[in-house]
């Protein structure tokens, strides 16, 4: 340290503001009764077909909507538009993650009273939204079967940051040889005793058990 | 790459805190990273000169501590250091450890201000 220079004592973290702005985010998600999980994954990894086909299959008995981050376009929140549920974009512009209070801007308007499940569809990007929680009730983490079987090594801090992975494309799993052992291994190695759900929403392969995923964690969030 | 982001924080916050107290004229940021926060230390060095740029804090320095990091063995019942953050298990007996108790820091410690 230099002559003429003192130390102020600070001891906060960096992201104390996202981190204080989402606490609230989940305290109004609980006031509201709606059951909130996001999404992370690489890009092209299938978050937009699993959540449009989600969205469709939750509709007759659930009030659903989504939010969908991406740097650039409103092709993801059109297409997800087509289930029917009420959707909007939150475009980042050059930022390659979701951050609270982008969450907070995009819900203006909409009574969340009104839903039973909200989700977010982050960017896709597996390194930086593990930094910022977004108030979210549960946080999925998508790898597809043709990223291979060690993202979960390649990638832990988001790993180790989600509470579910769910391996996706499962009806190219042999076309891709695609070993779901050795990728379950890797998952249990960043994250001991994570949930792996693996689905297919071109098939339907492991759609229910999605599905039950949401609407058990829902009906345990109402009962707490 | 969200190290741009992590250091506007940083300023944010560095300043911030310089106003609430008069206004200091800040010096150096002192910042506690930890090994398994996802912020790369090179990255977020030279984003920090970026994000100072045009701002009071322009030519400060960031003083980086890094801290390492461990988990909660079950089976030791002790915090063990992670020897890579690939494979989360006892460094001592081997076991299964998930429980992150130290390494996911990013914590402005302190704040070097002229007198």
């Amino acid at each position: 340290m230099s002559p003429g220079t003192r130390i102020l004592e600070v001891r906060q973290n960096v992201l104390k503001k996202n981190d204080l702005l989402a606490r609230a985010l989940r305290q109004r998600f609980r006031d509201a009764g709606v059951f909130v999980a996001s999404m992370v994954s690489s890009p092209g990894s299938g978050k937009t077909t699993l959540l449009e086909k989600t969205l469709t299959l939750l509709r007759p008995e659930f009030r659903v909507a989504a939010l969908v981050g991406d740097l650039a376009t409103e092709n993801d929140s059109l297409r997800l538009a087509r289930s029917g549920a009420p959707v909007r974009q939150i475009t980042t512009g050059t930022l390659c993650h979701l951050e609270a209070a982008m969450v907070e801007t995009a819900l203006e308007g909409w009574n969340l009273a009104g839903l039973d499940f909200l989700f977010i569809e982050n960017v896709g990007n597996l390194v930086c939204p593990s930094s910022y929680d977004l108030g979210e009730d549960i946080r999925l983490v998508l790898m597809s079967v043709t990223e291979g079987e060690d993202k979960p090594l390649k990638y832990p801090t988001i790993f180790n940051s989600a509470d579910v992975a769910v391996i996706t494309k499962m009806d190219l799993a042999a076309a891709a040889e695609f070993d779901l052992a050795a990728a379950c291994r890797n998952v249990e190695a960043v994250r001991p005793g994570m949930q792996v759900v693996k689905v297919s929403a071109k098939t339907g392969e492991g759609m229910d058990a999605w599905l039950d995923l949401f609407k058990s964690r829902r009906a345990a969030m109402k009962r707490a | 790459m969200h190290e741009l982001s992590i250091a506007m924080s940083i300023v944010d916050l560095a300043q911030e805190e310089s106003r609430s107290r008069g206004g200091l004229r800040i010096n150096a940021v002192h910042l506690r990273l930890g090994a398994l926060s996802g912020v790369v230390r090179d990255a977020l060095l030279s984003s920090y000169e970026m994000a100072c740029h045009d701002t009071p804090l322009a030519g400060s320095q960031l003083i980086i501590e890094d801290v390492p990091g461990m988990v909660y063995c079950p089976a030791c019942a002790a915090s063990r250091p992670v020897r890579t953050s690939e494979w989360f298990c006892c460094s001592v007996c081997g076991a299964v450890a998930s429980r992150i108790v130290q390494g996911k820091e990013l914590e402005l410690v302190s704040l070097e201000v002229e007198e």
